[in-house]
C-alpha cells in the first residue's frame, strides 16, 4: 500500500513538473495577504485590488501595466473645453456576471454611491470633484465636475472606481459580481480565492480557464511553495533575500520591476526640531540610501528624491540633491541648534522595510550624534496613534497610492507639512489644461518637495516577481495595486 | 461522582463568562479602530464615521458587550467586520483543520511519550535511559516552528512526500487532508512528547520505589508485570495533568505552526483577525478557545476521578 502511494505521488510530481502531454490552462498565484472582503469600493486594502482589479471588476477606464490610461467600459470619452464636463461613450452589450446589463444607470449608481454621505469608499476624495452624473441616453454618461481636475480620469481607473450593479453591490464583499473577464467561483476563507473564465465577456476572452489565488503570509512557507511548484506565480514576493535561490532554479523566472509605492522616513513637521528645514535636510544628508536599500531589500528598489517614482509621468531624478555627507549633516544640525546626544524616536510598523530600515537608520543617525529610540508598533495601533492622532516624532512607512502628491497639499495630514506655495502649485496642477503645463507643474511640485524635504524620501518599493518560466503575460511593474491576469497564459 | 461533576461544570460556565469579559475589555483597550484599519491612509473623517456607524461601533461599550455575549450564548457569534460573513461560518471550516491537527499531535505525543518514558524508567541509569532522555532533552529545547521548517525542507522539498504548505481539503478525500496535516502534527507533537516522556519517566520511577510495588514483586510478579499492572497506572495522575496543560500549549502552538505550514485553521484566523482589528471575531474565537481549554481541564478533573476513585468521593482534592 505504502509503495503504491509513493509511486502515485512520485508520478503526480513528475507530471506536474514536466507538464507532460497536456497544456495547462489554470494558474495558481501566490499572494502574501488575504483580502478582507472582495469589494474594492468598501476597503483600502491593496489585497482586494490584487485579486479583483480588471479580473472581476472594471471601471469606465483602466490602467495598464505601464501606468497608461486605457478605455475600459467606456470605449471613448471627450472633455469639454472648460474641463468641467466628461462625456463617456459606453460599450454596448456588456453584461454583469449575473446577467444584469451595463448601461449609464449603472455608472450613475456607482458614482452616486461613492459620493453619498453614508459612503464607505476608502478613496472618497477621488470622487469629491464630481458635481453630478447624468444619462442623456443609456450608452452615454455625462459627468460634470465642480472644478477642473486633471487627476480625475486617472482616479476613475483605480480599483475604488469600478462599476457595480445595484442588485449586487451590497453582497460584493463576499460574492463579487462584476463585468470582468473572470467571474468569481469560490472563496475558501483563510486559504484561497478561485476565479473562472467568463464565457460571456464583452472583449477578448481570458486565455486561462481558471485562476486560484493562494494566501501565504510566511516568507519561508511562500518560498517553499514556489520551489515545490505548488504556486505557479508569486507576483510580489515578500523576501528579496531569497531571490538568489530562485535564480539558481532554471524552472523559475525572476522579474524585478518597480511599483508606485514610496518608502518614506516620515517626520512630524509640527514637532521640534523637525519643524526646522535645516534639521530635515540634515537627516537627508545623514542617511546613506544606497546602503539602506542594499540592506533592506538586497539592492532592489530605485532611490527617490521626492514623493514620486520613476513609473509616474513627469518623473524628475532628484537623487543628487542630498548626497550622503556626514560632515554636512552635522554642520546643519549644529546650525539648527540640535545638540549632539539629542534623543529622537522612530515608530516602526510591521513591514520589513520599516523594522529593518529603522535599525539601519538608527545606526546612521548615531554617526551624526543623534540618539534614536526605536518603537515597534502593530499596524492598527500605528493607524490610530501616528496616522490619526499625529502623536509621534518620526516613522518609516510605505505610501503605496500612485501619484499621491495631493497628501502634501492637505490641510490636515499626519506629517503636518503646511506650505502655501506647495498648495498653490498643487492647485495649479489639478487645474492645468494641457499636458505640457501639467508635466511642468509636476516637475515644480517634485522640486518643491525635495527643497523643503518635509520627509526623507528613501526609495520606490520594488515589485519582485517570481514565476514559472512558461507563464506569460504578467506585469513587470506595478503602477497601481493590481494583478491583471486577463492576458496571462502558459507557453506551449 | 455526580455532585463532583456538576460542581466542576458550574465552575466551567463561570470561568468561561469571566474569560469572555476579560477578552472583551482587552480588545477595547487595545489601540486601533477597526474602521480605520479597513479604510486605510486615505480615508476621510466622514467616511470613517459612516463605517463606524455601519459596524455598530458608535454604541456604548456595555451595550455592545451585552448584545455580543447574549447572542454568543445562543450560538450566534456575530458578523465578522472584515469578511462580512457570520463568525460561525468562518470558524466551522477552520475547526475541521485545527481539531484534527490538535488530535493528531496529541495522539502522536502520547503514543510516543508514554512508552519511551516507561522504558526509560525501567532502564533507569542504563544506556537506554540516558540515550532516550538525551534525545528528549533536545526535543524540549527545539522550537516547534524551526522543527516545522526542517521537516518541510527534508520531507516536502527534498523527498516530495508531503506538500510544502497549504491544506489539501477534506472535500478531496481523506488522504489529501491527512497528508497535509502530518508534518505540522509531527512538528507540534515532538516537543510535547519530549516533555511528556520526561514527566512519565520521573513519575514511574517514583512509583517504582513505593511499598506496594515491592509487595507486588514479593508476592511473585515479574518485573514487567509489576511495572505495567501496578506502577504505571499509579503513575498516571501527573501524566494526565501534564496532558491537560499541554492542550493549551497545543492551541498556542497551532497559531505558529499554522502560519509556518500555511494551514487555514483557527490559529491563523486568530492571528489575522487581531492584526485587522476584527474585534468581534477575535472576541468570539478567544472565548471559544478559552472555553475549550476550560472544558479539557474539566475532562482532566473527571479523569482524576476515574484514575483515583478517592478523589471523586472526597469531592475536593
Amino acid at each position: 500500500m505504502k509503495r503504491i502511494l509513493l509511486a502515485a505521488m512520485t508520478t503526480t510530481a513528475l507530471l506536474a513538473s514536466a507538464g507532460a502531454g497536456f497544456s495547462k490552462d489554470t494558474l495558481t498565484v501566490g499572494e502574501v495577504l488575504e483580502p478582507p472582503g472582495l469589494d474594492p469600493t468598501a476597503g483600502a486594502a491593496s489585497a482586494i485590488r490584487r485579486v479583483t482589479y480588471s479580473n472581476i471588476y472594471e471601471g469606465l477606464v483602466r490602467i495598464d501595466g505601464q501606468g497608461n490610461l486605457k478605455p475600459g467600459l467606456a470605449e471613448s470619452w471627450t472633455t469639454s473645453p472648460d474641463e468641467l464636463t466628461y462625456t463617456f461613450k459606453l460599450r454596448q452589450n456588456v453584461k454583469f456576471h449575473d446577467g444584469t446589463p451595463f448601461d449609464c444607470a449603472i455608472v450613475k449608481f456607482s458614482y452616486d454611491r461613492a459620493t453619498a454621505p453614508d459612503s464607505t469608499n476608502a478613496q472618497k476624495g477621488l470622487f469629491e470633484p464630481i458635481a453630478k452624473t447624468e444619462c442623456p441616453d443609456p450608452s452615454t454618461a455625462v459627468v460634470t465636475l465642480k472644478r477642473p481636475t486633471s487627476t480625475f480620469l486617472f482616479g476613475m481607473g483605480w480599483g475604488d472606481a469600478v462599476m457595480m450593479a445595484p442588485g449586487s453591490a451590497a453582497t460584493n464583499k463576499t460574492k463579487p459580481v462584476g463585468t470582468g473577464a473572470f467571474r468569481f467561483k469560490r472563496w475558501v476563507q483563510g486559504d484561497r480565492v478561485e476565479l473562472e473564465r467568463n464565457p460571456d465577456y464583452w472583449g477578448t476572452p481570458a486565455k486561462l480557464a481558471g485562476v486560484t489565488f493562494r494566501f501565504i503570509s510566511d516568507p519561508s512557507a511562500a518560498a517553499a511553495a514556489v520551489l515545490a511548484g505548488d504556486i505557479d506565480a508569486f507576483p510580489e514576493f515578500p523576501a528579496p533575500e531569497l531571490l538568489e535561490r530562485f535564480k539558481a532554479d532554471n524552472r523559475l523566472q525572476v522579474e524585478v520591476g518597480t511599483t508606485a509605492g514610496k518608502v518614506v522616513f516620515v517626520l512630524n513637521n509640527a514637532r521640534k526640531p523637525f519643524d526646522d528645514v535645516k534639521v530635515r535636510r540634515a537627516l537627508a544628508h545623514a542617511i546613506d540610501r544606497k546602503a539602506l536599500v542594499d540592506a533592506i531589500s538586497s539592492g532592489y528598489g530605485a532611490l527617490i528624491g521626492s514623493h514620486y517614482t520613476p513609473v509616474d509621468p513627469g518623473y524628475l531624478d532628484l537623487n543628487s540633491v542630498y548626497p550622503y555627507d556626514v560632515a554636512k549633516a552635522k554642520a546643519l544640525l549644529a546650525e539648527a541648534g540640535v545638540k549632539p546626544g539629542t534623543v529622537m524616536t522612530i515608530v516602526l510598523p510591521p513591514p520589513a522595510y520599516s523594522r529593518r530600515g529603522g535599525e539601519i537608520i538608527a545606526g546612521m543617525l548615531s554617526q551624526v550624534g543623534l540618539q534614536v529610540n526605536l518603537v515597534p508598533m502593530e499596524f492598527a495601533q500605528w493607524l490610530d496613534q501616528v496616522f490619526k492622532r499625529s502623536d509621534y516624532e518620526t516613522t518609516i512607512i510605505g505610501h503605496t497610492e500612485a501619484r499621491d502628491l495631493d497628501i502634501y497639499a492637505r490641510d490636515t495630514y499626519y506629517f503636518n507639512y503646511q506650505n502655501p506655495e506647495y498648495k498653490a502649485l498643487y492647485k495649479a496642477y489639478t487645474e492645468a489644461k494641457d499636458e505640457t503645463q501639467r508635466i511642468e507643474l509636476l516637475g515644480k511640485l517634485q522640486r518643491k518637495l525635495s527643497d523643503d524635504e518635509p520627509n526623507v524620501f528613501l526609495y520606490a518599493l520594488p515589485k519582485i516577481g517570481v514565476w514559472d518560466k512558461k507563464v506569460q503575460g504578467l506585469w513587470k511593474n506595478l503602477p497601481i495595486p493590481a494583478n491583471d491576469l486577463t492576458a496571462a497564459s502558459w507557453a506551449n | 461522582m455526580l455532585s463532583y461533576a456538576s460542581g466542576r461544570l458550574m465552575s466551567l460556565v463561570l470561568t468561561t463568562l469571566a474569560a469572555s469579559a476579560v477578552v472583551f475589555v482587552l480588545m477595547q483597550v487595545l489601540p486601533g479602530d477597526p474602521a480605520a484599519v479597513m479604510l486605510g491612509v486615505n480615508a476621510q473623517p466622514d467616511t470613517l464615521l459612516a463605517l463606524q456607524k455601519q459596524l455598530g461601533l458608535d454604541r456604548p461599550l456595555w451595550i455592545r458587550y451585552l448584545t455580543w455575549i447574549g447572542s454568543f450564548v445562543i450560538g450566534d457569534f456575530g458578523t465578522s467586520y472584515t469578511y462580512s460573513v457570520p463568525v460561525g461560518e468562518l470558524i466551522a471550516p477552520r475547526v475541521m483543520v485545527t481539531l484534527p491537527l490538535a488530535l493528531m499531535a496529541m495522539t502522536l505525543s502520547v503514543a510516543v511519550a508514554i512508552p519511551v518514558g516507561v522504558f526509560a524508567a525501567s532502564r533507569r541509569g542504563r544506556v537506554g535511559d540516558v540515550a532516550s532522555m538525551g534525545v528528549a532533552q533536545i526535543g524540549v529545547a527545539v522550537p516547534n516552528f524551526w522543527l516545522g521548517l526542517l521537516l518541510i525542507l527534508f520531507f516536502a522539498l527534498k523527498l516530495g512526500w508531503f506538500p510544502a504548505s497549504g491544506f489539501g481539503g477534506w472535500e478531496n478525500g481523506l488522504w489529501p487532508g491527512l497528508r497535509s496535516l502530518i508534518l505540522p502534527a509531527v512538528a507540534l507533537a515532538l516537543p510535547l512528547a519530549a516533555i511528556l516522556s520526561r514527566v512519565t519517566r520521573s513519575s514511574v520511577i517514583e512509583t517504582l520505589s513505593e511499598d506496594f510495588v515491592r509487595t507486588a514483586r514479593a508476592k511473585g510478579l515479574t518485573r514487567t508485570a509489576a511495572l505495567w499492572r501496578h506502577a504505571v497506572p499509579n503513575a498516571l495522575i501527573p501524566v494526565v495533568t501534564i496532558i491537560g496543560l499541554q492542550f493549551s500549549f497545543l492551541l498556542a502552538g497551532t497559531i505558529i505552526i499554522e502560519n509556518v505550514f500555511n494551514l487555514p485553521g483557527l490559529g491563523r484566523l486568530v492571528f489575522q483577525s487581531i492584526a485587522q482589528r476584527d474585534l468581534i471575531t477575535v472576541q468570539s474565537l478567544v472565548t471559544l478557545l478559552a472555553a475549550s481549554v476550560i472544558a479539557v481541564n474539566f475532562l482532566v478533573d473527571l479523569a482524576y476521578g476515574f484514575i483515583d476513585p478517592r478523589l471523586a468521593q472526597g469531592g475536593e482534592r
